[in-house]
């Protein structure tokens, strides 16, 4: 059937055009990280790893992504305890008001995180403490305990209550069910949603922008080098955030999804 | 209650809940309802006076660039939505019913790479390529097709782009996902009552996959609605946003009620969309 035949075609051509919308952005901020010149557009005039050395060079951007490192592990940390332990005991028993405490978990998924930042920031303001990493890192924790709520939550169940009753049984003590069952029967989902928030915190801008004032995260410092305009320093720093998420998550797929045995 | 009782399980389940309960309730509840009632409050001079009124709300009423703020929002969003749905539709429908099965997850992968470069540099990146120096610009004047670069940066064209950009590869996933749970038996069972291809589409895969079509555009029109930066990064300062005008309320002149006000109404676009998708799927299902 030719005009099958020739709808594959054109699908094909249709899919490979927004493929190609898709890849532009990343592929010129990419390319023109390795610019000879000073301004990151045609005509190439590279390959040139200048400005790699300028950014590895350049302290304030240096301590920016140490600092979201540190707050995107601290904060996810305290996110997936959080969010474990409230999935547990959600998961194990039927108390009164669970349907409430569950939407109150939920609850910031749901709305903006400008609002979020916004609130924290006048509260913050109200009650006398300075915008630090430290509310940085409380407002991140905000917004990613709702997520690692309800992931592992969702893999929850009588599979791993069972396992729980039985070392009970046994005579181990509530840390011990704690750490030695609850925790690696859900491992997967603890894994992938503290990896989740770990992407999540790291890319996070407004909220990192609202809360902190001298010690800034790696997206706040980007957005200040905006301010000078197009700089292949930019395009570096950025191809760099690239590469290390698309690690990452090829990593965690290898780690984490591929061990549950999806397809 | 049928089993109310309080015994020692249920009250070391409790304490397991507790903390995330404690945590979202300090840390967002009371900033959230400190927000709602800062909004009633008002700012005079550098002072707050706490008597509560309603007189940033009718302020932003009476503010003709606040309220063209709010419809410059709605209209972005609206545009956004309808353009990434149309592009995501046709690509999530290729990748789930031409691509081979074992191929499929990798297309999905390859349509969502660039969600991992950071959203601010994303934005960054379209400046680049729309500049009037950019690529665009310089494939355009190469093929002759212009002889002066265009304006394309600065610009609401601009702003949609990169929205749409990032909304193309939200929706494809939400359609997907949609178009993989129907059974292909549909799509037979037409066929077998003589449906053409097009008719098939119309008649029966395109209803059934509208609920990843509206999962998909009310989560463009939500995150599109409540964004900053690329409004701010892509759009200049011809027209602005609402949450670019909240972001100089906050900016400038430290203005806590207005903004928060400002931000209570932009939430309640979100809830009011909510509720018509909500509405409107619960329509189509009964």
């Amino acid at each position: 059937m030719t005009s099958r035949r020739l709808g594959n075609w054109l699908g094909l051509a249709y899919a490979l055009t927004v493929f190609a919308f898709i890849f532009l952005p990343v592929a010129v901020l990419v390319l023109y990280s390795f610019q000879g010149g000073r301004l990151p557009v045609p005509p190439f005039d590279g390959p040139s790893l200048k400005w790699y050395g300028q950014i590895f060079a350049d302290r304030k951007l240096m301590s920016a992504l140490a600092n979201s490192l540190g707050v995107a592990a601290i904060s996810s940390a305290v996110a997936c305890v959080l969010g474990f332990l409230a999935a547990l005991g959600l998961a194990r028993q039927r108390i009164p008001g669970a349907a409430l405490m569950r939407s109150v978990i939920i609850a910031p998924l749901t709305v903006s995180y400008l609002i979020i930042g916004l609130g924290l920031l006048a509260s913050l303001n109200a009650s006398g403490f300075r915008p630090s990493l430290l509310s940085v890192g409380i407002g991140h924790a905000v917004i990613n305990t709702p997520l690692c709520f309800a992931i592992i939550y969702s893999q929850t169940g009588a599979h791993q209550i069972n396992f729980e009753r039985a070392a009970r049984d046994l005579g181990a003590t509530e840390l011990r069910v704690l750490w030695h069952v609850s925790a690696p029967v859900l491992a997967p989902a603890i894994l992938a949603s503290y990896f989740l928030s770990v992407t999540f915190s790291w890319d996070e801008f407004i909220i990192a922008f609202l809360l902190s004032r001298f010690e800034v995260t790696l997206p706040v410092e980007i957005w200040s080098l905006l301010r000078s305009g197009l700089n292949p320093k930019t395009n570096a720093i950025g191809s760099i955030v690239f590469l290390s998420s698309v690690l990452l998550v090829f990593a965690l797929e290898l780690l984490v999804f591929r061990k549950r045995g999806n397809p | 209650m049928s089993g109310g009782a309080w015994t020692r399980e249920r009250i070391l389940a409790l304490g397991f809940v507790l903390p995330a309960l404690a945590w979202t309730l300090v840390f967002f509840v009371a900033p959230f309802g400190f927000m709602v009632a800062m909004s009633l409050w008002r700012r005079a001079g550098a002072e707050l006076v706490r008597d509560w009124s309603l007189v940033n709300y009718l302020g932003f009423l009476a503010r003709p660039h606040f309220v063209e703020g709010l419809l410059n929002s709605i209209e972005i969003a609206a545009i956004v939505t309808a353009a990434s749905v149309a592009l995501a539709y046709p690509l999530a429908w290729f990748i789930a019913a031409r691509v081979p099965a074992g191929w499929q997850r990798i297309a999905l992968a390859l349509a969502i790479v660039p969600f991992w470069t950071s959203y601010v540099v994303r934005s960054y990146a379209w400046t680049l390529v729309l500049s009037n120096k950019g690529v665009v610009n310089e494939w355009l004047t190469s093929a002759g097709l212009i002889s002066e670069p265009l304006q394309l940066s600065s610009t609401r064209f601009a702003t949609v782009t990169g929205f749409v950009h990032f909304f193309v590869m939200l929706s494809t996933l939400t359609i997907f996902a949609n178009l993989k749970q129907l059974s292909p038996n549909y799509a037979r069972a037409a066929a077998d009552l003589g449906a053409g291809g097009f008719q098939t589409f119309r008649l029966v895969v395109l209803p059934l996959t509208l609920p990843g079509i509206m999962v998909g555009g009310f989560l463009s029109f939500a995150l599109c609605l409540g964004d900053y930066i690329t409004p701010q990064i892509l759009g200049g300062n011809n027209e602005l946003v609402l949450p670019q005008i909240i972001m100089l309320q906050l900016g400038r002149r430290a203005d806590f009620p207005m903004a928060s006000a400002l931000s209570i109404i932009l939430m309640l676009t979100v809830t009011l969309a909510y509720l018509a998708c909500a509405r409107w799927l619960k329509l189509e299902r009964a």
